[in-house]
C-alpha cells in the first residue's frame, strides 16, 4: 500500500482529469435515475389525482342504454357517476373576432372527486351550474384576446366565461395539442347543436366507488357487458401502472444516453492509463529490478485508478445530484404531476459503485503490459514490453469489459431486448467511428497538399506525434458529435414529414365535419372569399360486417384464431368515394375502377338492404335502431351469388389488407350506419400517411355511397393570415359546427412537442460531448510536457510567436475537424438507416445543421485547445531549455 | 571585428522565491569564424551563457551585440526572426520533430524564415543530408534512426539556414564516445566549409580539444580563458 501511496503522487495531478471524464458520465447516471425514482414515488401519490376518480369508462360514441342502465343501478347503491363529453369544436369570440379548434369538455361538474380543479378567480368552477357559463384554459384567453366575463361562442350558442382553469386532472396527451380546452355545462351542449351524426366525441362516466377492492368487484361484475359493448375502463391502479411505465421507459432511455457518456469516460481512463503506464516504463522496470513481482506491480496501478474512479464517482455523484435539481425544468413539460426532488440513496451507491468500476475495467486492458516489462528497461531503455496477441489474461480481460459493458446496458434499459440492441449499437458506433477515424487520419496523412504554409502542415502532423491520442479523442469527441447530430438528423426528418406543405397548389387549412346540406353553403363561403376548392373529400363511417362468407362475430367467435388483427376487425373505418386515385397513394396490385362504369351494385344493394337513403332515415331512431337494422339484415348478402361485375369495387390499404388477410377478389361486407353493403377487393395501394391530407384505408368505387350519411371535409389554401381569420370566423359564424384546423398553426404545436421531446435527450447527449471535451482537455494535459519541448524548438529554430500559434491551432482545428467530420459523417448515414427501417419515410440530410455540428467541434476544440496551450507560448524558450536540460 | 561582444552580462532567476544569480558581470568578445568551447561543472551556468548567447531570454542586466545588433532592443518575435537569418543550433538530445522526416527536419529553419521557404531550399537540404551521409534516409522519421544518425541530421539542420553563428549544446553527450567521435568530426569540418562561427558548451575534453578557445566557468563567473593547447 506504502507503494502505491508513493507512486501516486505524481499520477494525481496527471490522472485526475480522466477521473474527471468518469465524473460526468455518473453524474448523467446518479440524476437521470434518482430523477427516475422520484417519479415513481410522485406517481404513486398523485395516480388519484390524476385519474380524478376510481374508475373511468369511455366509449367513443354515446354509452348505450345497457351501459346506462348499468350506471342508474350504480347510483342508486351509493356510487357517484359524471358524466363528460369532449370533442373538437370551433370556439369564437366575438369581442375580438378571433376563432380557435379547442377541445371541448362538455361535464357535469362533479367530476374530478380528488385532486380538485383550480381556476382563477378562486371558487369558479360552481359557475357551470348556470348553463350560460363556460371555463376556459388560460391558452384561450390569450389566443383569443378575451377576458373572463367576455362572451364565447360554441356552435350556436353564446356562452359567458366565467373564469380560467389552471389546473385540471389529466394527462397531457396529443389530443390536448389539439388545442386549448373550454368547459362547458352539460346541460347546454344539445342546445350547441354540435354533436351530430359521425361527429367525432368520447363519451365518458367517471365513477367514485370507494377502496380499490369494490373497483375491482365492479369491473368484474359487468366485464362481460363493457367489453360487448366496446366501453374501455380505466382505474387508479392502471392510471399508476402506465404512468409508472411510461415515465420509466422514458427516464430509462434518457439513461442509456448518459451511460454513453459513463462509457466514453472509460475510453478516457483507458486512453490516459495508457499514455501514463507508458511515461512510468522505467519506474516500472526499477521496482520489477528491485523484486517486484509483475502482478504486484499491476496491483500498484490497479489500485491507482480504483482510487481515482472512486475520487470522480463520487465528484460525479456531487455533480449528478446537482443535475438532478435541475431535471424537473427541462423534463417537466411532459409531467401531468409535480415531482417531489429528493435524494435517492440506492442511486447515489449505484453511482459510486459504477464509476470505480467502470475506472477499474477500463484501466485493467492497457495496464497488462505492465506485468511484462522486462527488468532489464532499467539498463537498456529501449527494451520494450513484450506483447502477445494470444495472451490468455488478455482475452479475459477483454472479454470481461465487453461483458461490463453489456450488463450495464441491460440494467439500465427499459428490457433485455433494448439493451442488448444498445450495446449492439454502442459496439458498433464505436466500431464504425474507429474505423473512420483510421481512414481520416490515414487519408490527412496522405493526402495533406504539401504546398500548405509550414506552419499548418506541422500543425497537422502534430497529430501523429508519439504516444498522440489523436484516435482516443476523435473517437471520444466523436461519439458526442455523433450523438447529438442524430438527434438533429432524426428530429429532422420527422418534423420534415409533417411539415406542411407551402407550394402554392398545396393546403393550409382544412375543414372538417361538413354535412351534407352545409356543402354547397361552405364552397360559396369560400368562393367569396377567393379562396380555392383544392379537394373536397365525402367521409362516411362505417364497420366492417363480414369477410367473404364469415362474419366478424363469427371470426371473433372462433377460438385460437389469432391471425386477423381484432383492432382492424372491430374498428370504425371512414371511407371515401372517389374516381382517381390522389397524389399521396401509389397502385401496388389490381385495376383502379374505370372511371365511366358505374356498378350496378348500388341499385342492387339499395333495393336489397332496404336503400342506403333508406339507412339514413332509419338511424334517426338511434342506436338501437342501428343495431335492429344488423339483425335484421345481418346474414342476407352472405348467401348472395357472386359475381365479379355485380358487386361494387374498393380499393384497400396494404396494411389493413394484410391485418384483415384479404387480397384481391376478397369480398367485404360493410355496415354502413345500419345498411350492409357487400364489396369486392379490385386494387391495394400503398398510401403516404404522413401528410396533412385526408387519407384512407378503404376508398369506394364512386355511385355507391353517394347517399350514405356522410360528411365532407374541404382543402383550401389562403397565404393571407388575415384573410385565414375572417374565414374561419364567418364559418364558425355561419356553420358552428364545422371544425377549421390551421395547418401553420398545427405544425407549430407539432414542432413545439418533438421540440421539447428532443431537448430531453439532448441534454443527456450533452453529457457525452461534455466527456470527450474533458477527454480533449485531459489528452492535451498529458502530452504537454511533448508539446512545450516542441514549441520551444520551434522557437530557439527562429519561429515566430505567431507561426508557432498557428501550428498549435492548426493541431486542434484538425483534431476537432476530424471528430466533428467523423461523428456528423456518421449521423448522417445513421439518419438514413433510421429512416428507411424504423420510420420507414424518405430521408433529407439536414446539411447545414450538420455541417453546424461539425464546424462547430472544429470551433469548440481550437478554443479549448488554445486555452490550454497559451502558457505553451508565454514562457521564454531559455527557460524551457533550462528545464529541459536538468 | 568579432561577431560577439557582451557587457556586464548578469541573469538571475527566482528560485524557490529567492533570487539565484547564475551569470555575474560576463564579458565576452568572440571572434567570427572561431571555434569557442564553453566548460564548467553542472549548474555553472554553461546553458544560460549559450541560451542568452542566442537570444533565447533577455538578460536581467548587461548587454548582447551579435553581428553588431543589440540583442537588447529586439523583442522576443524579432530575436526569432533574429535566430531563423543568422543561427543555427545543435542539441544534446538532437530535437528533432518526430512528425517529421529527416529531410523535412533539415528544411524546418528554411521554412521557419520570414519569407517560408525559397527555391532551392529542397536542393540545399538533400545536399547537406549527403554531406552529413544520410542521402538515402531523408523519408526515414526520426524513430526510425539511430541516435548517431539523429545528430547527423540535427547537424544538417544547423547549417540548412547558413548561419553565421553556431550553438551546440553538448552535441556528443548523448552519444558513445565512438559515435561521437565522428560527429565531432563532421561538426568541424562543416564549420570549416561554412566558415561559419561557432559556441559550444561540452564536458567532453576531446571536444574541447578541438576549439580554438577554451572559457572556463564556475558558479557564474569566468575563471580562465584561453585558446587551446
Amino acid at each position: 500500500m506504502r507503494m502505491v501511496r508513493r507512486e501516486q503522487r505524481g499520477a494525481t495531478r496527471r490522472l485526475g482529469l480522466h477521473a474527471v471524464s468518469i465524473a460526468v458520465g455518473v453524474a448523467a447516471l446518479v440524476a437521470i435515475n434518482s430523477f427516475r425514482a422520484n417519479l415513481a414515488d410522485s406517481v404513486r401519490g398523485q395516480a388519484r389525482e390524476i385519474l380524478g376518480a376510481d374508475l373511468e369508462l369511455r366509449r367513443g360514441s354515446p354509452l348505450p342504454p345497457s351501459v346506462d342502465s348499468l350506471l342508474d343501478s350504480a347510483a342508486a347503491t351509493g356510487v357517484t357517476v359524471s358524466r363528460r363529453t369532449t370533442f373538437a369544436s370551433m370556439a369564437l369570440a366575438p369581442r375580438s373576432g378571433r376563432t380557435r379548434l379547442v377541445q371541448t369538455i362538455a361535464t357535469d361538474g362533479r367530476y374530478p372527486y380528488y385532486g380538485g380543479v383550480e381556476t382563477s378567480p378562486a371558487g369558479s368552477w360552481s359557475a357551470l351550474a348556470d348553463p350560460h357559463n363556460v371555463l376556459v384554459d388560460p391558452a384561450v384567453l390569450i389566443e383569443l384576446d378575451v377576458r373572463v366575463g367576455d362572451s364565447l361562442k360554441v356552435g350556436d350558442v353564446t356562452f359567458q366565461i366565467a373564469g380560467s382553469v389552471t389546473n385540471y386532472p389529466g394527462r397531457v396527451s396529443l389530443q390536448t395539442a389539439i388545442g386549448p380546452r373550454v368547459y362547458l355545462p352539460l346541460a347546454a351542449l344539445p342546445a350547441t347543436n354540435l354533436i351530430r351524426r359521425g361527429s367525432r366525441a368520447s363519451y365518458l362516466a367517471s365513477l367514485r366507488i370507494g377502496n380499490t377492492a369494490d373497483v375491482r368487484r365492479f369491473l368484474y361484475r359487468n366485464r362481460e357487458l363493457l367489453r360487448s359493448e366496446q366501453v374501455r375502463h380505466e382505474t387508479v391502479d392502471e392510471t399508476e401502472d402506465d404512468l409508472t411505465e411510461a415515465f420509466d421507459t422514458f427516464t430509462r432511455f434518457l439513461g442509456l444516453v448518459g451511460l454513453a457518456a459513463l462509457l466514453l469516460g472509460g475510453v478516457g481512463v483507458a486512453s490516459a492509463i495508457h499514455v501514463y503506464v507508458r511515461s512510468r516504463l522505467d519506474a516500472v522496470a526499477l521496482l520489477r529490478c528491485l523484486g517486484a513481482s509483475g502482478m504486484t506491480v499491476t496491483a500498484i496501478y490497479l489500485v491507482q485508478a480504483a482510487v481515482l474512479g472512486l475520487l470522480g464517482a463520487a465528484a460525479g455523484t456531487v455533480l449528478g445530484v446537482a443535475v438532478q435539481l435541475t431535471l424537473p425544468h427541462v423534463l417537466g413539460q411532459f409531467l401531468p404531476l409535480d415531482v417531489a426532488v429528493r435524494l435517492h440513496l440506492p442511486a447515489i451507491l449505484q453511482g459510486l459503485l459504477l464509476g470505480t468500476v467502470a475506472a477499474v475495467v477500463f484501466a485493467l486492458l492497457p495496464l497488462l503490459p505492465v506485468r511484462r516489462v522486462p527488468p532489464l528497461r532499467t539498463l537498456r531503455r529501449e527494451l520494450e514490453p513484450v506483447t502477445s496477441r494470444g495472451d490468455p489474461v488478455r482475452l479475459a480481460v477483454a472479454g470481461g469489459l465487453v461483458a461490463l459493458i453489456v450488463a450495464l446496458c441491460i440494467w439500465q434499459a427499459p428490457n433485455t431486448p433494448t439493451g442488448l440492441g444498445f450495446a449492439g449499437a454502442i459496439a458498433a458506433t464505436a466500431l464504425v467511428l474507429w474505423v473512420a477515424a483510421r481512414t481520416m487520419m490515414g487519408l490527412t496523412r496522405r493526402l495533406f497538399p504539401h504546398s500548405a504554409t509550414y506552419a499548418v502542415r506541422q500543425g497537422v502532423a502534430n497529430l501523429f506525434r508519439p504516444r498522440n491520442q489523436t484516435l482516443a479523442v476523435t473517437l471520444a469527441l466523436g461519439f458526442g458529435v455523433f450523438l447529438i447530430s442524430v438527434l438533429l438528423v432524426v428530429q429532422h426528418t420527422l418534423l420534415r414529414q409533417f411539415r406542411v406543405d407551402f407550394r402554392p397548389d398545396r393546403p393550409n387549412l382544412v375543414l372538417f365535419d361538413i354535412q351534407t346540406d352545409q356543402r354547397q353553403g361552405v364552397r360559396a363561403l369560400l368562393t367569396s372569399h377567393h379562396l380555392p376548392i383544392l379537394q373536397e373529400t365525402p367521409i362516411v363511417p362505417a364497420r366492417l360486417y363480414a369477410i367473404n362468407d364469415l362474419t366478424v362475430e363469427q371470426i371473433l367467435n372462433t377460438p385460437g384464431n389469432y391471425v386477423y388483427h381484432r383492432w382492424a376487425l372491430r374498428r370504425e373505418y371512414r371511407h371515401t368515394y372517389r374516381d382517381t386515385l390522389v397524389r399521396s397513394e401509389t397502385l401496388l396490385q389490381g385495376r383502379w375502377w374505370d372511371t365511366a362504369a358505374r356498378p350496378r351494385g348500388s341499385a342492387a344493394a339499395g333495393q336489397r338492404e332496404g336503400g342506403v337513403g333508406a339507412a339514413t332515415e332509419r338511424q334517426s331512431s338511434g342506436a338501437e335502431g342501428q343495431r335492429e337494422a344488423e339483425g335484421e339484415t345481418g346474414t342476407a348478402p352472405i348467401d348472395r351469388p357472386v359475381g365479379s361485375d355485380s358487386l361494387p369495387l374498393i380499393s384497400i390499404e396494404e396494411g389493413i389488407a394484410q391485418d384483415l388477410h384479404v387480397t384481391i377478389g376478397d369480398r367485404l361486407t360493410w355496415n354502413v350506419q345500419g345498411a350492409l353493403i357487400e364489396t369486392r377487393v379490385a386494387s391495394i395501394r400503398r398510401v403516404n400517411w404522413a401528410r396533412f391530407e385526408p387519407n384512407f384505408f378503404v376508398v369506394f368505387q364512386p355511385g355507391v355511397l353517394e347517399d350514405a350519411p356522410q360528411m365532407a371535409v374541404i382543402l383550401t389554401r389562403s397565404t393571407d393570415v388575415a384573410v385565414r381569420a375572417v374565414v374561419q370566423r364567418d364559418l364558425v359564424e355561419r356553420f358552428p359546427n364545422v371544425a377549421t384546423v390551421d395547418l401553420t398553426l398545427l405544425q407549430r404545436t407539432l414542432d413545439t412537442i418533438v421540440g421539447k421531446v428532443t431537448l430531453a435527450i439532448r441534454f443527456m447527449a450533452l453529457f457525452s460531448v461534455a466527456s470527450g471535451i474533458l477527454i480533449l482537455v485531459a489528452a492535451l494535459a498529458t502530452s504537454r510536457h511533448q508539446r512545450l519541448k516542441e514549441v520551444t524548438l520551434l522557437r530557439t529554430l527562429g519561429a515566430a510567436a505567431r507561426q508557432v500559434r498557428t501550428v498549435l491551432l492548426t493541431e486542434y482545428a484538425a483534431l476537432g475537424f476530424l471528430a466533428g467530420f467523423t461523428g456528423a459523417g456518421l449521423a448522417a448515414v445513421a439518419g438514413w438507416a433510421v429512416s428507411r427501417w424504423v420510420f420507414e419515410i424518405p430521408y433529407r440530410v439536414p446539411w447545414l445543421g450538420l455541417l453546424a455540428f461539425w464546424v462547430g467541434s472544429a470551433v469548440l476544440t481550437t478554443i479549448v485547445g488554445a486555452a490550454t496551450g497559451r502558457e505553451l507560448t508565454r514562457r521564454p524558450p531559455l527557460d524551457v531549455l533550462r528545464s529541459l536540460a536538468e | 571585428m568579432p561577431i560577439i561582444v557582451t557587457e556586464n552580462l548578469t541573469q538571475t532567476y527566482l528560485s524557490a522565491g529567492r533570487p539565484l544569480t547564475v551569470l555575474r558581470d560576463i564579458n565576452l568578445a568572440i571572434e567570427a569564424q572561431r571555434l569557442v568551447a564553453v566548460v564548467g561543472p553542472s549548474g555553472s551556468g554553461k546553458t544560460t551563457l549559450l541560451g542568452l548567447l542566442a537570444g533565447l531570454d533577455r538578460p536581467t542586466t548587461g548587454t548582447i551585440r551579435i553581428d553588431g545588433q543589440d540583442m537588447g532592443a529586439l523583442d522576443e518575435d524579432g530575436r526569432a526572426a533574429f535566430r531563423a537569418r543568422r543561427v543555427g543550433f545543435v542539441f544534446q538530445t538532437f530535437q528533432l520533430l518526430p512528425t517529421l522526416t529527416a529531410l523535412e527536419n533539415v528544411l524546418v529553419p528554411l521554412e521557419l524564415r520570414p519569407g517560408g521557404r525559397e527555391a532551392g531550399d529542397d536542393e540545399r537540404a538533400r545536399a547537406l543530408l549527403e554531406r552529413v551521409g544520410l542521402a538515402d534516409r531523408g523519408h526515414h522519421y526520426p524513430s526510425q534512426l539511430s541516435g548517431g544518425e539523429q545528430q547527423r541530421v540535427g547537424l544538417a539542420r544547423a547549417f540548412a539556414n547558413r548561419p553565421s553563428i553556431l550553438f551546440a549544446d553538448e552535441p556528443t553527450g548523448s552519444l558513445d564516445a565512438e559515435t561521437g567521435a565522428d560527429v565531432i568530426d563532421l561538426l568541424v569540418e562543416l564549420n570549416a566549409e561554412a566558415k561559419t562561427s561557432m559556441v559550444l558548451v561540452t564536458h567532453d575534453p576531446a571536444l574541447a580539444a578541438r576549439a580554438h578557445r577554451v572559457i572556463q566557468l564556475r558558479a557564474g563567473t569566468i575563471v580562465s580563458d584561453e585558446p587551446s593547447a
